[in-house]
C-alpha cells in the first residue's frame, strides 16, 4: 500500500508468518491471528494486516474491517506501559472516572493516545473481574486497587526512572 | 420435488420445501418489499444479510418478526405480510435510513432509479419523524468510480459483489455502528485499492453511493467547440440495452435509433465499436494461430493456452493478482483502444485533421473503460487515443437533454469506414462471444476451408465457466470460457497448477459479459433483463449480412491502406500493449 512507511523486524515478521502457519493459514482463523500479531507487534499497523491478508488469503479490507470493528484491536503503536482504566460498573461507582482525569492530566494524555516519548499510552476497558479492589488500574503487566486520586501521582512516580 | 403446505395471507398454497418466505411469497403473487435483498439466481449472485428488516413479516407463534429474505419456510407455516404491526416497523425502518441519509433527490445521479427512494413512495412516507445526526465521509472519485459514502445504506450489495463474486476484495464494511462504512482497507480511495473497475458494485447499489463518474458535460462542449471534430463508437452491449432507459422491452435492438440519436446529438462522425472489434480478431486470431502452430509443432517454448484481453478490468485483474502470468493474455488491445489508435492515427490523416484536434469519444456497457482509456500507453504526447467514454446510461441522459425522442426516431447507419461491421462482432458484447469470433475467422485461416456451419453453439451460454471442444478439420481445439472475476480466478488458478488442458480462454470481468456490465442500464437484480440481452446480441448476429470477421471489406482495406498485415510493424505498435506488474506491496523488513 501507499502509504506504508515504517519498518518490521524480521524475527517479528518470521514469528507471524509461523502464527499464521500454527492456524493452517485458515481465512476462518483471522481473529485468532491477529489476536496473537497483536501479541507480537504491540498492534496492527497497515503493513502486519498486509501480511496477513495474503498468508491467509483474505482481501486486506476484509482484514481491516476485522481490526476497526473490534475495539481490542489497535492500529496505534501502544506506549511501553499501557495504562488501562477500568470502567466496568463496580469502578465506576467508586470514582473511576476522577481517576482517569486525573491520569489524563498528569500525562497531558487523551484516551487512545500514546505520549511522544512512547512511554505510557491510556485506554479504558469493561472490568477486569477484579471489582473487589475497584477502582482498579492497569499499567503494563501490574494491577493497582483501591487507587484514589490522590494516589495517582505517587503511581506514576513509580515509573520516573523507567 | 417436495413441497410444503403453509398459509400466507389467507391463502393455503403449496411450495418447494426450503422455500424462504419472501420466495413463497413472489410465487404466489405476493410483492413483499426488500431493500439490502438482490438475487440472479442463475447467475449465483445472491445477498441476503438480513440486515435492512425491510421485508419482515408475522409468522404465527412466533413473538418477533420475521426477515422474509432470510426465514425458511416450515411444514404449516401461517404468515401475514402486510399487518398494522408490519407496515408501522416497516415504515420506522425505512423512517430511520432515511433520517440519516441526505435529502437531496432532486439533484441526485441515481434519482428516479433509485430503489431507496421507490420504496419510500410505495410505503408512502411524506416526513421524517426522526432527526438525529448524519454520518458524513469524505467523497471519493476514482477515474471511473465515485463513492458517496453518505448515501450508503449498508446494504452491503457492492462488498458481496466485490468479495464473493469477482473476488476482488477491494470493499469491505469497515468501524461498527454508526461509524460503519463500506470502504478499500485503511479507508484509502479506491485508486489505490486493489479496485478493478468491473463496476459490477455500481451495478447492484440500491442508493446514490456508487455512482459513475459523468463525462457528459465535458462531451457537451466538445461538441460545441467549432474547432474539434468529434467521433463516437459503441460497443456492442450498448445496442441490446439503451432501449430499456427509453421504456423500451429488454433485448429490444435499438442499433438504427442509436445511430439516428447520436448524429442528432451532433457527432461529426458515427462510428462503431464493431469495427475495432473485428479488428482484434484479426489482431488476436492472428496471434493465437500463431502460438497454437508453434505449439502444435511441438514449440516448447510458446505459452498456451492464450488468454483474451479486451475486458480491461479482467486486465487489470490479472495485473493485479496473477502478475507472473502476465505474458499468457493476449497482447492485443480492446477494441476500444483499437478503435482510437485508428481513428487519430489513420482517419484523422484521411480526413486533414490534426490527431489533437479529432475527439474520440466511446459508448460502453463497461466503467472500467473510463480507466483504460486513460492509460499512459494509449496516449501519444499526452493525447489519448480515446478522449474519455461514456456509459449506455450517460448516453441515455444525454439523448434525454438533447430534446430527442428516442422511440420515434428512424433507423439510420453508421458512417465509413470505421462503422462497417460483421455478427462476429456484435456478439463480442456477451460472454463467449470474443472466442467464437476468433473460432470463425481462425478456423478458415487454420484450415484453408470455408466454414459451413457459422454458429458455434457449444461456446454459448450463461454458466460461469465452460469448456469445450471446437474440431479445426481434424485438430480439436480446447476452449475455454469464464465470466466473472471469481470464475476467471478459478480458471487461472487451474492453469497455473497445469490441471487444464486448454488452448485458448475467453475471459470477462462482468458476470454475464458486457451485456451486464457496470455502465448498462440497471437490472435491480432482474437476471431476466440479462437473458433477453443475451438473447437480442445472438439475434443482431444472426440479421448480419456478414458474420464472420476477417470478411468485412473495410478492414481488409485498412490493412492494403495502412496497416500491412496482421501482427505486423504497424500493428505491433498501434494495437497492441504489454502488462505491468501491479501487486507490489512494499513493506519495510530488517
Amino acid at each position: 500500500m501507499a502509504n506504508i512507511k515504517i519498518t518490521l523486524r524480521k524475527d517479528d515478521v518470521e514469528k507471524l508468518k509461523q502464527v499464521c502457519k500454527e492456524f493452517n493459514n485458515e481465512p476462518g482463523e483471522l481473529i485468532n491471528v491477529l489476536h496473537k500479531a497483536q501479541g507480537i507487534f504491540g498492534y496492527l499497523p497497515a503493513e502486519v494486516q498486509e501480511i496477513v491478508s495474503k498468508e491467509l488469503n483474505v482481501p486486506v479490507a476484509k482484514v481491516y474491517g476485522v481490526v476497526t470493528f473490534y475495539s481490542f484491536f489497535t492500529m496505534k503503536p501502544k506506549g511501553r506501559f499501557p495504562i488501562s482504566i477500568c470502567m466496568g460498573t463496580a469502578c465506576y461507582v467508586r470514582g473511576a472516572e476522577k481517576i482517569l482525569d486525573e491520569i489524563k492530566k498528569q500525562l497531558n494524555l487523551e484516551v487512545g493516545a500514546t505520549s511522544e516519548d512512547g512511554k505510557f499510552s491510556l485506554s479504558c476497558l469493561r472490568c477486569v473481574g477484579a471489582c473487589g479492589l475497584a477502582p482498579v488500574v492497569l499499567i503494563g503487566d501490574r494491577t493497582y486497587g483501591r487507587v484514589t486520586q490522590e494516589g495517582v501521582k505517587e503511581i506514576l512516580a513509580e515509573y520516573d526512572e523507567m | 420435488m417436495e413441497t410444503i403446505k403453509i398459509n400466507i395471507d389467507n391463502k393455503n398454497v403449496e411450495v418447494p420445501k426450503g422455500s424462504t418466505i419472501l420466495q413463497a411469497a413472489r410465487m404466489n403473487g405476493i410483492h413483499i418489499p426488500t431493500l439490502c435483498y438482490l438475487n440472479l439466481d442463475d447467475m449465483n449472485i445472491e445477498n441476503k444479510p438480513g440486515g435492512c428488516r425491510v421485508c419482515v413479516v408475522e409468522v404465527e407463534g412466533r413473538k418477533n418478526l420475521a426477515p422474509a429474505c432470510a426465514t425458511e419456510c416450515l411444514e404449516g407455516m401461517v404468515i401475514k405480510t402486510h399487518t398494522t404491526r408490519i407496515l408501522n416497523a416497516r415504515r420506522t425502518v425505512v423512517e430511520l435510513i432515511l433520517s440519516d441519509h441526505p435529502a437531496d433527490c432532486l439533484v441526485c445521479a441515481k434519482s428516479g432509479n433509485c430503489e431507496l427512494q421507490t420504496l419510500a413512495q410505495d410505503l408512502g412516507i411524506r416526513q421524517i419523524t426522526y432527526k438525529g445526526a448524519q454520518s458524513t465521509y469524505r467523497m471519493d472519485t476514482s477515474p471511473s468510480i465515485v463513492r458517496d459514502v453518505d448515501k450508503c445504506i449498508m446494504c452491503r450489495r457492492c462488498e458481496m459483489m466485490c468479495n464473493t463474486v469477482q473476488t476482488v476484495g477491494a470493499l469491505s464494511a469497515i468501524n461498527r455502528g454508526f461509524e460503519a462504512v463500506v470502504a478499500p482497507a485503511f479507508e484509502q480511495d479506491l485508486i489505490k485499492s486493489s479496485c478493478t473497475y468491473c463496476g459490477q458494485c455500481v451495478a447492484v447499489c440500491p442508493t446514490g453511493a456508487l455512482t459513475e463518474v459523468d463525462h457528459t458535460p465535458q462531451l457537451i462542449r466538445d461538441l460545441a467547440d467549432p474547432t474539434k471534430t468529434v467521433v463516437v463508437q459503441t460497443a456492442p452491449a450498448v445496442r441490446v440495452a439503451l432501449g430499456e432507459e427509453f421504456g423500451m422491452k429488454p433485448g429490444t435492438i435499438v442499433t438504427g435509433k442509436m445511430a439516428a440519436a447520436l448524429r442528432e446529438i451532433g457527432f461529426d462522425y458515427v462510428f462503431d465499436t464493431d469495427f475495432a472489434a473485428d479488428l482484434t480478431i484479426m489482431e488476436e486470431g492472428t496471434e493465437l494461430l500463431d502460438r497454437l502452430t508453434r505449439y502444435l509443432n511441438g514449440d516448447k517454448e510458446v505459452k498456451l493456452p492464450i488468454l483474451t484481453s479486451c475486458c480491461p478490468a479482467w486486465v487489470n485483474f490479472f495485473e493485479y493478482y496473477f502478475p507472473d502470468m502476465r505474458d499468457v493474455p493476449s497482447t492485443a488491445r480492446s477494441p476500444q483502444q483499437m478503435f482510437g489508435a485508428i481513428a487519430k492515427n489513420y482517419f484523422a490523416k484521411k480526413i486533414g485533421v490534426d490527431r489533437k484536434d479529432l475527439v474520440v469519444v466511446s459508448v460502453m456497457p463497461c466503467l472500467a473503460k473510463k480507466y483504460e482509456c486513460g492509460r499512459d500507453e494509449f496516449k501519444e504526447n499526452g493525447d489519448p487515443d480515446v478522449n474519455y467514454s461514456i456509459s449506455t446510461r450517460e448516453l441515455a441522459h444525454l439523448i434525454k437533454q438533447s430534446n430527442i425522442d428516442f422511440n420515434k426516431l428512424p433507423d439510420a447507419d453508421f458512417d465509413n469506414p470505421l462503422g462497417e461491421s460483421t455478427g462476429a462482432s456484435v456478439i463480442f458484447g456477451t460472454t463467449g462471444g470474443v472466442i467464437e469470433a476468433a473460432a470463425r475467422t481462425a478456423y478458415e485461416l487454420f484450415t484453408g476451408k470455408k466454414l459451413e456451419k457459422i454458429d458455434f453453439e457449444c461456446l454459448r451460454g450463461l454458466e460461469n465457466i465452460r469448456q469445450a471442444t471446437v474440431d479445426f478439420n481434424g485438430t480439436p481445439i480446447n476452449i475455454g470460457i469464464a465470466h466473472g472475476l471469481g470464475s476467471a480466478r478459478k480458471l487461472l488458478e487451474c492453469i497455473k497448477k497445469g490441471e487444464c488442458n486448454l488452448h485458448a480462454i475467453e475471459i470477462m470481468a462482468c458476470p454475464g459479459g458486457c451485456i451486464a456490465g457496470g455502465g448498462q442500464p440497471l437490472h435491480h437484480g432482474d437476471a431476466s433483463i440479462i437473458k433477453a440481452r443475451h438473447t437480442a446480441i445472438y439475434e443482431e448476429d444472426k440479421n448480419k449480412p456478414i458474420r464472420k470477421s476477417h470478411e468485412n471489406p473495410y478492414i481488409t482495406k485498412l490493412y492494403e491502406e495502412f496497416l500491412g498485415k496482421p501482427c505486423g510493424e504497424l500493428s505491433h505498435h498501434l494495437l497492441h500493449t504489454h502488462y505491468f506488474d501491479k501487486s507490489k506491496v512494499e513493506i519495510c523488513i530488517e
